[in-house]
């Protein structure tokens, strides 16, 4: 039986996102999760499923320690970086829509101030993951440490391929940067230009520093219910339409890859569009998952809003900007909002479809999409409406 | 700036050591299939094709073509600090896997013909390719 609307999101929370956190990652995972609970209508008390998004603060026995839930009957790990959060929809929808239990809370908390101050910044702390062992043995050594110097050589192709270019990266950084700016919770707060992209340094090329991710502090959650119980709690119902996850050939090693621009959500898009019942044309508003401006690109093309190829063209002339054609990252992504693994991206889409967007608020948002991307590859989207 | 920085090592396990000891001797070693013939990089305990386990070595041409390219201007490890810029580039191998190696020279191009050779380095040795001579 398919998962069609059989699940909602019916709670949303999110910490300040700043640099310089003063509170522990799972301070920051509780802040969050207990303001996502509140929105809910819910108590601690009546969560009684839980997925750790990483395993990067708390785990599931730290939630029944500290809220005292008195009958966890599901958790589960999901771990895929960045596609973790849209995957854990997937697993939740799954939960709640068969019963298993009711309420799923989906939590994440990060300090990487910490982290990085301790001398593990982002090109060392993925040789600790298991899931980039061939990474490390066989690239880091030779210099290809980090994810910008993994992630450009599928960007050059593209590049070279298709015709895509630095300005068409620059329309992405500078859309997300805009709906930053539109929140008050954001940790990027400039305006910048698509000359200030071109400007900006030379990371990894054709990757430059504006078209590289935040490293940011923070905690978000949501909660799932099942549609029946959703009925009962505050908000306007915002249903799981379609679901799905997939993962690209290699996953462990782009270098192997055998299509290089090819990710796991040009597997899983079709699977989740179909769930739903409609077709990328019928989108009023994407979050989509923004490493790197590049992976927005890549991303629309896997998802069919446009041939591959013609992502570039897709973005250009402001057509990801609140009043463009696919209004995109409305929160600012992880470009210019903060870097929570893109759970933000989740909590974004149910703020956008239940109107409370505020100033980034897409007029008439009836239907969405949230994707992730993580770990190289693996992809993961939901498709989401309002009742 | 400190020299003296070690670059992450190069680590082989049960699994890839003959990689590392063709390495060291200036062989480019990759997997075959000791039941279907099907090569394989990087060392991986299956045959995805037929699932045995069982595996032989081969010499491969270190000849391919310039699958794609990046230029590394910031050092996410401080050991490559002194190094920048340095390029990188991912090869299609004449034996249809890849390989990462550097690059010296002239920007490259996708699809130019390459030829890579092992180089010294005070801990291990670098895959470094250059351009084929005609």
């Amino acid at each position: 039986m398919s998962l069609r609307d059989r699940s909602c999101v019916t709670g949303i929370g999110e910490t300040a996102y700043l640099r310089g956190a003063t509170k522990s990652a799972f301070e920051l995972q509780v802040e969050a999760s207990l303001k996502a609970i509140a929105d809910a209508g819910l108590t601690p008390k009546d969560i009684d499923g839980v997925i750790p998004i990483g395993i990067v603060s708390g785990t599931a026995d730290d939630f029944i320690e500290n809220f005292g839930l008195p009958d966890l009957r599901f958790s589960a790990q999901v771990p895929h970086g960045g596609a973790s959060p849209a995957m854990a929809l997937q697993a939740a929808a799954m939960a709640v829509a068969n019963g298993v239990c009711s309420h799923v809370l989906i939590t994440f908390g990060r300090n990487i101030s910490a982290v990085a101050a301790g001398g593990n910044k982002a090109g060392a702390r993925i040789h600790n993951m298991p899931q980039f062992h061939y990474v490390t043995e066989f690239e880091h050594p030779m210099g290809a440490s980090a994810p910008a110097q993994l992630y450009a050589p599928m960007a050059r192709r593209h590049m070279e391929l298709y015709g895509t270019t630095v300005e068409q990266f620059g329309e992405v950084a500078v859309a997300c940067r805009e709906h930053a700016l539109l929140n008050g919770n954001a940790v990027m707060k400039k305006p910048i230009t698509l000359e200030d992209h071109r400007q900006s340094r030379m990371i990894a090329d054709p990757f430059r520093l504006l078209d590289c991710s935040l490293e940011s502090d923070g905690g978000a959650a949501v909660v799932v219910s099942s549609a029946e119980r959703a009925r009962d709690l505050r908000h306007r119902r915002v249903f799981i339409s379609g679901v799905a996850a997939g993962h690209p050939d290699s996953p462990g090693s782009i270098t192997q890859r055998p299509d290089m621009t090819s990710l796991g959500l040009a597997k899983a898009a079709p699977r989740a569009f179909r769930m739903a019942g409609v077709t990328p044309a019928d989108i009023d508003v994407a979050e989509i998952y923004d490493c790197f401006t590049y992976a927005v690109i890549r991303q629309l093309e896997d998802m069919g809003f446009c041939a591959k190829g013609e992502g570039g063209p897709f973005v250009s002339g402001g057509r990801l900007r609140i009043g463009g054609a696919l209004p995109t990252n409305t929160h600012g992504g992880l470009l210019s909002q903060a870097h929570v693994w893109g759970l933000n991206h989740v909590v974004e889409l149910a703020r956008q479809l239940r109107g409370d967007g505020g100033r980034a608020q897409v007029a008439g948002a009836e239907v969405g999409v949230v994707t992730g991307y993580g770990d190289m590859g693996d992809g993961a989207l939901a498709i989401m409406r309002r009742e | 700036m400190n020299q003296a920085q070690p670059k992450p090592p190069q680590s082989p396990t049960a699994l890839s050591r003959p990689f590392w000891e063709g390495a060291a001797a200036g062989r480019l070693m990759i997997q075959r299939c000791a039941a279907c013939g099907k090569l394989r990089h990087y060392p991986r305990l299956l045959c995805d094709a037929c699932y045995s386990d069982a595996v032989e070595w081969i010499e491969a041409s270190r000849r391919g073509t310039i699958h794609s390219w990046t230029v590394a201007h910031h050092a996410f490890h401080p050991a490559f600090k002194d190094e920048l810029p340095y390029t990188l580039v991912t090869v299609d191998l004449e034996e249809g896997v890849r390989a990462l190696g550097r690059w010296t020279g002239e920007p490259p191009a996708i699809g130019q013909p390459v030829t890579g050779a092992f180089v010294a380095r005070p801990d291990g040795v670098d895959l470094v390719f250059a351009p084929s001579t005609a």
